[in-house]
């Protein structure tokens, strides 16, 4: 095929998502064009730390594929769409052995991988290295793809920035981006799959993402009318601390390897709430109830890693306990560590479905910026293994569809630069934080909803990026407003319980110049997966 | 805590370079000069790269009291002087104030062909070949692509035959499997025989790669590749 004729695939975002989804189009010999604001190796994916799950049963637990399925949906608070989960869950053992096969060299004892606990999960399924294994599965996918740079099927646009989405006739046939190095606005022809991360920039400082995850890009995609979901859904780590300029994590593995969470009573004796209420896992809950049962306590809380043997240490948390000493000028093995809930992952984003469309033809979304697997509450463990798997999904669709036209042409336009990387908008996070703590009350959010409509009418003279950054954060408080329920991170003081009617997916979409939130029901889980879940999965044999 | 921070700036590549002085006073012990530079950002249009804030990812790399750093990783109560002097890395291009043109890095690594395909390895059975290659494997991945390594060697060059230690990291996770045996004519050329041993890149790696043993394996894989070869 001529190269004009050639369908070039847009990947915005180059962390594990789009490499997933890049990794997929050159294994089926596609062209793409990888596009992110800096280089993959300061993409967020590189932070995740305490692994990835996937049901490989080689723990000696008599795990089960739809074991996983269940943990996830019932961890989500019932949220996410069945099928996605079931597919996720399925393709998690082939995800795991293809990462390892490109080398991703997983902890083994005696040549065999091993498995950790993790939060909400009933079987210790989370593989992974030491507590960086989202830097060891970055680096190899890059890796991975590079092999197709060599080849020319992928083509790095590093430190270019999502601009906006070519429309064409209700369908997404391009894409704009600006290079700030040489001061070009680009307009790409072609599907676009967006993988941008989450939208921490509009709670700068507060969580424990980068941030070159601006949330701009969302922004720009949520005034160009596509829609959202469960936007109110936004996890508190449990065990965060603030260092400079952010939240720090301190990874879930220090507990899946044996970390307690106490305080200290009147007394100075130590309380061990978590098991006190909840049972000797007490310290794996979901994160949203242990983020909820730190604030309850009232109390500073400590992580108290002391009791961890020295093999523990040294193999699998050798990492965590060199940051915690640079950091803190604190040594885990002989002090607690006092610790606190921050914002770590945003669950809702862009809506998507199975195939990981969005609901403008030509328009895909992966990764963290999607609404896809993990409801009202995401389990460690899975977000690696969504962004991954999403990618792949979301390429293949991309890939499907690219067939039925092969050349595009782009509408003229005249649009110009709407996000030249300055970074100076509107500054959202103080308020967005305020309306949105692990305890929510109406109160709090329709005062920040009525302060951030005030915001919006002073910025009606503003560019088109200050304007879009405000209509997403109504449409998040708008969203957050009208579950008038406590769901996983959700969780309202008014509204203490679960309202079973309110077991759908909260949408937000700006229509007709209007932020519009509606509810829209969850599928049910089809027949072919319950086959698949009821018989097992059959993983490919050892690992 | 009131620091001065001395900011090299330079509105274009074409421009020519002044100094800028900024004051920056907090009251957090643990300020970084990453804090120090967010803050001055937010009130001038001052151009630098952040991402992560934790040594993790590589991208505040610049030069600090005119040594190679991460902005991130360097504490203000560390700055000995009441001035902070911050420019920006000199063996790549500028762009604008503190930010340059990294694209060299991984333009080196697609020039090297350093990338992973698929093996199958039996760890069962080579079990201690396995955790000797995996640590290796390992330690090589740690590496942020920073490019302080290529900013304080005396052997790098921009545009010179020898790739440095942000090739010669990458490179050693390959060597370290079975098969590639082409890499190691390239390692060879574009590593090996340029190095001068300084290990200057040691004591400089804000991810504290360990550079010796890295080479060392690297060095040692590269002559039995050879041998085979022949």
């Amino acid at each position: 095929m001529p190269e004009t004729e050639r369908s070039v695939i847009n990947i915005i975002g180059a962390g594990l998502a789009g490499l997933s989804a890049a990794l997929e189009l050159g294994k089926a010999g596609i062209p793409c064009r990888l596009i992110s604001a800096q280089t993959s190796e300061r993409a967020q994916s590189n932070l995740a730390e305490g692994g990835i799950n996937a049901c490989l049963d080689v723990m000696g637990e008599e795990d089960h594929v739809s074991e996983h399925f269940a943990d996830t949906v019932r961890g989500g608070c019932d949220l996410a769409d069945p099928n996605m989960v079931a597919g996720m869950c399925a393709a998690a053992p082939g995800i795991i052995r293809e990462l390892s096969e490109y080398g991703v060299p997983f902890q083994r004892e005696n040549g065999r991988m091993i498995q950790r606990n993790f939060g909400g999960q009933k079987k210790k399924r989370t593989a992974y290295v030491k507590s960086s294994t989202g830097k060891m599965i970055t680096t190899t996918l890059i890796e991975a793809v590079r092999r197709y740079e060599c080849e020319g099927l992928t083509g790095r646009f590093s430190h270019h920035l999502f601009q906006d989405i070519i429309l064409s006739e209700g369908k997404c046939v391009g894409v704009s981006v600006y290079d700030p190095y040489r001061g070009k606005l680009l307009r790409l022809p072609g599907e676009v799959i967006i993988a941008c991360g989450g939208i921490n920039g509009f709670f700068s400082g507060k969580t424990t993402g980068t941030t070159a995850n601006t949330g701009n890009a969302a922004a720009l995609l949520f005034s160009r009318g596509v829609q959202m979901a469960d936007l109110e859904m936004i996890q508190y780590h449990p065990t965060t601390v603030q260092i400079p300029g952010k939240r720090l994590l301190v990874s879930e593995a220090a507990r899946g390897e044996g970390g307690r969470l106490f305080y200290r009573d009147n007394a100075g004796n130590p309380c061990y709430f978590m098991e006190e209420k909840y049972g000797a896992s007490g310290n794996l809950m979901p994160r949203d109830v242990v983020a909820r049962e730190m604030l309850m306590c009232g109390r500073e809380v400590f992580l108290d890693l002391r009791a961890l043997s020295a093999h523990i240490w040294e193999k699998r948390l050798s990492d965590l306990r060199e940051e915690l000493i640079h950091y803190l000028a604190l040594d885990p093995k002989s002090e607690p560590v006092p610790v606190s809930p921050g914002i770590h992952f945003f669950m809702g984003g862009i809506r998507v479905n199975e195939e990981h469309r969005s609901n403008i033809p030509g328009l895909y979304a992966a990764g963290e910026c999607a609404c896809a697997y993990h409801g009202a509450n995401r389990l460690g463990g899975n977000s690696l293994l969504g962004a991954i798997y999403g990618g792949k999904i979301a390429a293949e669709s991309a890939l499907k569809d690219s067939r039925s036209h092969a050349e595009t042409v782009l509408p003229l336009s005249e649009d110009g630069v709407t996000d030249d990387g300055s970074g100076r908008v509107t500054d959202l996070s103080g308020l967005l934080f305020r309306s949105l703590p692990v305890l929510r009350t109406q109160e709090q959010m329709q005062e920040g909803l009525e302060a951030m409509l005030a915001e919006k009418a002073a910025a009606e003279k503003n560019g088109r990026l200050d304007r879009a950054r405000l209509l997403l954060a109504e449409a998040i408080l708008r969203s957050a407003l009208v579950r008038k329920e406590s769901r996983g991170a959700h969780s309202v003081r008014e509204y203490p319980g679960r309202a079973e009617a309110l077991q759908r997916i909260t949408t937000a979409q700006y229509i007709n110049g209007a932020v519009e939130t509606g509810f829209e029901e969850l599928p049910v889980l089809r027949d072919e997966w319950k086959t698949v879940l009821s018989e097992g999965f059959d993983g490919g044999g050892a690992i | 805590m009131k620091k001065t921070i001395r900011i090299l700036r330079r509105k274009s590549p074409g421009d020519d370079p002044y100094y800028e002085d900024h004051v920056y006073e907090t009251e957090a012990e643990n300020a970084t000069v990453a804090t120090a530079l967010m803050h001055i950002a937010g009130q001038t249009d001052l151009a630098w790269e952040h991402s992560c804030l934790q040594k993790k990812c590589g991208a505040c790399a610049m030069v600090i009291d005119h040594q190679p750093a991460l902005a991130c990783d360097t504490p203000l109560k560390s700055c000995k002087g009441e001035i902070v002097t911050v420019e920006p890395l000199k063996k790549f291009p500028v762009i604008r104030d503190l930010l340059v043109d990294r694209t060299v890095l991984n333009d080196t690594l697609r020039e090297m062909r350093i990338y992973a395909e698929k093996t199958t390895v039996d760890h069962k059975e080579a079990e201690r070949d396995t955790v000797c290659r995996e640590e290796t494997v390992y330690e090589a991945s740690r590496c942020l692509q920073c490019g302080l390594c290529l900013e304080i060697c005396p052997n790098y060059y921009p545009g010179g035959v020898f790739a440095g230690m942000a090739a010669m990291a990458p490179a050693a996770g390959k060597l370290a499997g079975k098969g590639r045996d082409e890499l190691a004519e390239t390692y060879r050329k574009r590593v090996y025989e340029g190095c001068g041993k300084s290990l200057a890149c040691r004591d400089i790696c804000p991810a504290g790669l360990d550079m010796d043993r890295l080479l060392s394996r690297s060095n040692r894989a590269v002559k039995r590749k050879g041998v085979k070869r022949k």
